[in-house]
């Protein structure tokens, strides 16, 4: 097995679903010759010619518009956004459209598309490159959302979005496109959406996170596990729909419970699961939940975008204050 | 203009197209297939059956059987003279005021009721099933558009997506950005902008400093033409040729249907607070169903007793579809979940249950 980046196990996964399924169609900007922005395509329109690669003109609107208008016809198009801070004006084609066509012809249309963007802060890029806003997108009825952390589950998971038969928005932390790396066998198997994965396992206190910051989470843990306090880590993976019976499972094995994101805090999805823990676990709690978040500021460009981020220690803080709890 | 003695690089024209006259006369020749007349007949019988439906559906929301409408009267021309020049297997990706393009399609009129009565079912189209619903947000589908004919094009299928909108879409970033790639990619689309002079109340000079819609079609790379939307003849002979050459590897074609809304937006709109009433009634001379039938009286293909005839078939089609609509009984709630995705995740099956009144939720 070879050791590949999270943003060549993205590669992989494009590869083999366009071997696997002549249907799949890649496009974006500078998705083809140049191979995107951060190399996620790099080979593919050689490989599989422009008519199945291809570059757009600059139009996030268009791309997204142009997935649904495909896969209504059955097509498996996979667009890119170069980063989530041009993602919006895909998002009157994701609710209006993308996310409801088949609920609104009743099943006779369906949009089994993939809208792929990086997402996060953390490589000191300009300003709209760092956008977190998962939350957002959370928010709408027949989409998923769905965010990968490492290049095991970014290969497993894009796979399954691109075979999934509804419409899918795959955010890729950009942080850690190359920091992570892992091994990834290609072949071909997709890991399941809509479930969570347990990173580790223990019994003092849940700590729930996706994407880039179960870096930090991950960290975290172990500095906890230097005092004596087994933390379990939570990857969500899948945001839309989100898998609840592993978040209440946890809960009402440690009682604790700290969410970590990245994006601004109000409104934010720890916000989502904390409700979730209060509606149905409550009676398992022994301290409040606790959310470590990005503030409620605009994302601030590379000077301070660290000290936006939720750090370490302050994870190791807050899980660490939910502990003493009582 | 040669400021400088600058040559001048390029020279665009618009051309416009009009066959019958609003008395009903002849103002050139005509297209091939204004020879026969049945055909004539049956763009006539369309319109006719498009306004008695349109009659019928102002007045099941007047009395609360029919929710928000919108009345096609006076571009009756227009979706029924763009629909009869697509073949089945085409792609039709109509707005909300497009009904006579549906119903030429092949769509049932209780469907039509069902969507316009808050049913989901009634996008459920019997046929023709790769046809999109109407579009209620202006112009967005315009890129689903490009995208069904990317994949035409991709399939190497002989088929042309046929997109309408109204003139206030042609001011949204959708249809430019869609009629864009597709002229980059010489697809097999039509655009078609049913410009009615009105967007609820914003008049077209407000809406654009265009002395055409049509001329849009030349940022994009291909031939825009404007036609006397109110003239059936000359919307079918655009169609027809506009989607033969799409259909032919030409790429797309953009079509400016100038027509007029003679009726409010819809029936939540009361058009007299922004329009003269002067400007309407002089109009409603110029209206397509009183034209054509002007003409096919000239050509004596058309009767007083083939009037009377039509009357009664509209009258009996359309009081049979209100009965069918009005017996299609209630949906459960919790069909509010069927469809949502292809499989009910699972986390949703409690709402789903509680919607039905099966647990607590």
């Amino acid at each position: 097995m070879a050791e590949v980046t999270l943003v060549e196990a993205v590669n992989l996964a494009l590869v083999r679903a366009m071997e696997d399924d002549p249907d799949v169609v890649v496009l974006g900007e500078d998705v083809g010759i140049n191979g995107g922005v951060f190399r996620a395509t790099v080979g593919l329109q050689a490989r599989f010619g422009p008519e199945r690669v291809l570059d757009t003109p600059l139009a996030e609107l268009l791309i997204s518009g142009l997935c649904v208008g495909m896969a209504a016809q059955g097509l498996k198009p996979v667009g890119e956004i170069q980063f989530m801070g041009f993602l919006y004006p895909c998002i009157d084609q994701l609710v209006n459209h993308a996310s409801r066509i088949r609920n609104r012809t009743q099943g006779r249309l369906t949009c089994p598309m993939v809208l792929r963007t990086p997402h996060g802060a953390g490589i000191r890029a300009p300003e709209h490159h760092s956008e977190s806003t998962e939350a957002m997108l959370a928010h709408i009825p027949g989409l998923r959302v769905v965010i990968p952390s490492s290049p095991e589950r970014a290969y497993g998971l894009l796979l399954a979005a691109i075979r999934d038969p509804d419409p899918v928005v795959f955010l890729e932390p950009t942080r850690i496109y190359r920091a992570a790396k892992g091994e990834v066998e290609d072949n071909g198997e997709a890991l399941p959406l809509d479930v969570a994965f347990i990173l580790r396992e223990g019994r003092d206190i849940t700590l729930i996170s996706w994407g880039a910051m179960l870096k930090e989470t991950m960290a975290a843990a172990e500095a906890l596990a230097a005092e004596g306090i087994a933390a379990e880590v939570i990857d969500l993976a899948t945001l839309k729909p989100y898998d609840e019976v592993t978040v209440l499972g946890s809960i009402a094995k440690t009682g604790r419970c700290v969410i970590v994101h990245e994006a601004t805090r109000t409104g934010g999805f720890g916000a989502e699961i904390a409700a979730l823990i209060a509606e149905r676990g409550l009676t398992s709690l022994l301290a409040p939940v606790a959310r470590v978040t990005g503030y409620d500021t605009v994302i601030p460009m590379a000077r301070l975008e660290q000290k936006f981020m939720p750090s370490v220690g302050r994870i190791v803080a807050a899980a660490r204050k939910a502990c003493q709890f009582n | 203009m040669a400021d400088g003695g600058l040559p001048v690089i390029a020279r665009f024209e618009v051309r416009h197209r009009n066959y019958l006259a609003p008395d009903g006369s002849i103002n050139r020749p005509l297209p091939a297939f204004a020879s026969d007349a049945s055909l004539l007949a049956s763009l006539y019988r369309a319109m006719v059956l498009l306004r008695n439906f349109d009659r019928k559906a102002v007045a099941l929301q007047r009395t609360g059987r029919l929710g928000t409408y919108a009345v096609s009267l006076g571009q009756e021309a227009v979706s029924v003279g763009i629909a009869s020049a697509m073949r089945e297997e085409d792609v039709l990706l109509p707005s909300y005021r497009d009904n006579g393009a549906l119903i030429w399609r092949g769509v049932k009129l209780e469907e039509i009721l069902l969507f316009w009565g808050g049913d989901e079912r009634g996008n459920h189209f019997s046929g023709p099933v790769q046809d999109f619903p109407f579009c209620v947000p202006v112009g967005s589908q315009a890129p689903h558009a490009a995208g069904v004919a990317y994949a035409f094009k991709l399939r190497k299928q002989p088929r042309v997506a046929v997109c309408m909108f109204g003139d206030g879409a042609t001011s949204k970033g959708d249809v430019y950005e869609a009629m864009n790639f597709a002229g980059v990619h010489k697809l097999p689309v039509v655009f078609v902008a049913t410009n009615n002079q009105w967007a609820i109340s914003v008049p077209l000079r407000l809406q654009t400093a265009s002395e055409t819609l049509a001329q849009k079609a030349i940022a994009a790379g291909f031939i825009g033409e404007q036609v006397d939307g109110s003239d059936v003849v000359a919307v079918r002979a655009a169609a027809e040729d506009a989607i033969a050459a799409a259909r032919d590897g030409q790429g797309p074609r953009f079509i400016e249907a100038l027509t007029y809304r003679l009726g409010d937006h819809t029936t939540s709109d009361d058009a007299s607070r922004y329009r003269p009433e002067e400007e309407v009634q002089a109009r409603w001379k110029e209206e397509p169903i009183a034209r054509l039938r002007a003409f096919l009286a000239r050509q004596k293909i058309w009767s007083k007793a083939d009037e009377e005839q039509l009357a009664a078939e509209c009258h009996e089609r359309v009081e049979a579809a209100v009965e069918r609509y009005l017996a299609a009984g209630p949906r459960e709630a919790e069909t509010m979940f069927d469809h949502l995705y292809a499989d009910l995740p699972e986390v949703y099956v409690a709402q789903r249950r509680q919607l039905a009144g099966e647990g607590d939720g």
